[in-house]
């Protein structure tokens, strides 16, 4: 709720525009996204008394942390005017990769857990590398990869699933810690971690510079290729973290987990005012975005909206947004 | 609209023998990414049928178009969308969508020709809905389509709640036609797709969709009204994704409540291996149709070479990245 904005604030009387800019602050994707998730929260408590109770809000914490953390990197990679379609992917050929390595190579589950975040790294670098050494537009390179990694871990399991994993494995994602489910913590830290890094770094500032304008960017010294190659390797390292810790929660492995995990990240990070044309976007509006996602669908399957229904409230959440917020701010880039 | 024409190669004046190079450089850079596809196409079939000679049976090449004409009939639209500069990732759900309304329709007993329209009609204004949304709503396509997408697939699930439709009247079956001992759906496609190309090449309505899609602020300039040609080009992308529904639901004897994995991933991959350039003002729907028509052959070789099925994907999705990492070492070799 940081856009809160300054509307008691005496405004200055010879200055109108500084009036018009306060009002404009006010209406910031971000506050309007504050305002909706008031509403949702506002109406979802009023229609059920399971809703605002701590465990409810911690469970449903617990369940947002994969598709958070793969929005995090994902909001790095829209405000550098690129997308990562094959986040899905990733997902699915570390969770795969982890049973892999653990049963089938008989490596210990720790080292196959860092393996498993090493492709995923590896696999984001490679998306990278194929944007920054060939020039291929991002939308078109992950939609090659997207398939591409999805046959691997389909060919590599060949449609097996892999169970059985130690109890201390399944505690990482079950369990909790000074009563917060583990993964939160390690949601939390890693948003702070994003949010900084975007907002108050050189390299932060260097993303949106890439998305502003690209050749602008690398005219000022920036490392453009480099950046992008960063950004698009952690975005593969975040999908695997997540697939880790779904592998944790869900105590299974299949070859088609997180499809269609990438629409679910976009929606949440466009949702939360990040400019899918690049240069626009904070983690506090993904975050936002996050929140307001999570909170519909729980909301909508405690009124008995079978999760059919909630997928056509999301989509017209996320067009309805947009739309709202393009009213609002018609001077912007839209 | 009379500054939209036929974009001329520069006379230079230097004699006829540089003008013929330049034409020649001009041709190459219009068809290179399709004579690639074509010459896949023809590579796929010759090595495939030397290792397995069923492969070139009749009946599978057959199968081969017919099975996948829709994906092409959809690539079209598709193409026309990207070239305009935008993108629809909510294709695959409405082709599911319209397929369940087509069904719904010829099982209830209503004549068979409004079976065949409906689809046709709904698809062309949802898109002219969406098209609108991108133009006066100032949204980007992307996030529109993707909120369709939402709405459409939730749509499809909660209204059908996953049952299928079976017992179709036989005379709604038009994609198991035969026209001249040639499966309709083949005519369909090579109809649609003359027709398509021709209509891209020569009407003012195709000339402004690659103004509008190589630049707006030009287009708007010299007097192109950009608002109605993009919703006309989702209108037209809705109408083609109409008619690949039919094919799609007409094509077995059962309408199933989804349509294959990734089938927008599909037809928008189709657009770009066949030339379509993703930033928009540069492609062919013929290129489009082609690399459907490869992707089938990929396909149908993987299963004659006996891969196994699991493995399948792996090499689809290695052979479109090559292919694309292909093209563009090809533009930079011609810049």
């Amino acid at each position: 709720m940081s856009a809160l904005p300054t509307t008691s604030e005496p405004v200055p009387a010879p200055l109108p525009k500084t009036a018009s800019v306060a009002l404009r602050s006010l209406l910031r994707h971000e506050t309007v996204l504050a305002v909706l998730l008031a509403l949702v929260l506002a109406v979802l408590a009023s229609q059920s008394d399971r809703f605002f109770t701590l465990d409810n809000l911690l469970n449903q914490g617990r369940l947002m942390t994969e598709v958070s953390l793969v929005a995090l990197a994902m909001t790095f990679v829209i405000i550098t005017g690129g997308i990562d379609l094959s986040v899905g992917s990733i997902f699915g050929l570390a969770a795969i990769l982890l049973g892999v390595f653990w049963q089938k190579l008989g490596i210990p589950l720790p080292l196959a857990m860092a393996a498993a975040l090493c492709v995923g790294v590896l696999a984001g670098l490679v998306n990278g590398l194929i944007i920054t050494r060939f020039g291929v537009p991002p939308l078109i390179a992950t939609l090659a990869t997207l398939m591409l990694y999805r046959g691997l871990a389909e060919g590599i399991s060949e449609g097996r699933s892999v169970r059985g994993y130690p109890e201390w494995f399944l505690d990482l994602a079950q369990g909790e810690w000074l009563g917060i489910p583990n993964q939160l913590w390690v949601l939390w830290a890693c948003a702070v971690a994003a949010g900084v890094l975007l907002a108050t770094t050189t390299w932060g500032r260097a993303t949106y510079a890439i998305g502003a304008n690209e050749t602008a960017a690398r005219f000022s010294g920036i490392a453009t290729a480099r950046t992008k190659l960063l950004i698009y390797s952690a975005s593969g390292l975040m999908a695997a973290l997540a697939a880790v810790i779904f592998v944790s929660r869900v105590s299974t492995t299949r070859s088609d987990m997180g499809s269609g995990l990438e629409l679910d990240v976009i929606t949440a990070v466009v949702l939360g005012g990040t400019s899918i044309f690049g240069g626009r976007g904070t983690i506090v509006g993904t975050v936002l975005g996050l929140a307001v996602m999570q909170a519909l669908k729980n909301g909508l399957s405690l009124a008995g909206v079978k999760g059919d229904g909630t997928i056509i409230v999301i989509g017209l959440i996320l067009i309805g947004a947009i739309f709202i917020s393009n009213l609002f701010n018609r001077d912007g880039d839209g | 609209m009379h500054a939209a024409t036929a974009p001329r190669p520069p006379r230079l004046g230097s004699g006829a023998r540089f003008d013929l190079r330049h034409r020649l450089r001009t041709l190459a850079g219009h068809w290179s990414q399709e004579l690639v596809v074509l010459g896949a196409i023809l590579v796929l079939f010759v090595v495939v049928g030397a290792i397995n000679p069923m492969f070139l049976s009749a009946a599978n090449i057959g199968n081969l178009f017919a099975g996948n004409a829709y994906i092409a009939v959809a690539a079209i639209g598709m193409s026309m969308v990207i070239i305009c500069g935008h993108i629809d990732v909510s294709v695959g759900s409405l082709i599911g969508v319209l397929a369940m309304v087509s069904g719904s329709i010829a099982v209830a007993g209503y004549p068979v020709w409004l079976a065949w329209l409906a689809p046709v009609v709904i698809g062309a204004l949802v898109n002219a809905g969406m098209g609108a949304l991108v133009a006066y709503g100032r949204i980007p396509s992307i996030v529109v389509t993707l909120g369709m997408y939402s709405i459409l697939k939730g749509g499809l699930i909660s209204v059908t709640g996953g049952v299928w439709i079976s017992s179709l009247p036989p005379g709604f079956m038009i994609a198991q036609f035969r026209w001249f001992g040639i499966a309709s759906t083949v005519w369909f496609m090579v109809v649609l797709t003359i027709l398509a190309a021709l209509w891209m090449r020569y009407s003012v309505q195709g000339r402004s969709i690659y103004a509008l899609g190589s630049n707006a602020e030009a287009a708007r300039a010299s007097g192109i009204r950009t608002g109605p040609t993009v919703v006309m080009v989702f209108a037209i992308h809705g109408l083609f994704a109409g008619i690949a529904s039919v094919l799609f639901a007409t094509q077995l004897q059962v309408i199933q409540s989804t349509v294959p994995a990734n089938l927008e991933l599909t037809i928008i991959t189709a657009a770009v291996v066949g030339g379509v350039s993703i930033l928009g003002g540069r492609g062919l729907v013929v290129g489009a149709t082609l690399a459907a028509i490869l992707f089938a052959t990929i396909n149908s070789s993987l299963i004659f070479l006996n891969v196994s099925a699991y493995w399948l994907r792996a090499v689809q999705g290695l052979l479109i990245l090559g292919t694309v990492l292909a093209d563009i070492a090809r533009r930079r070799a011609s810049l």
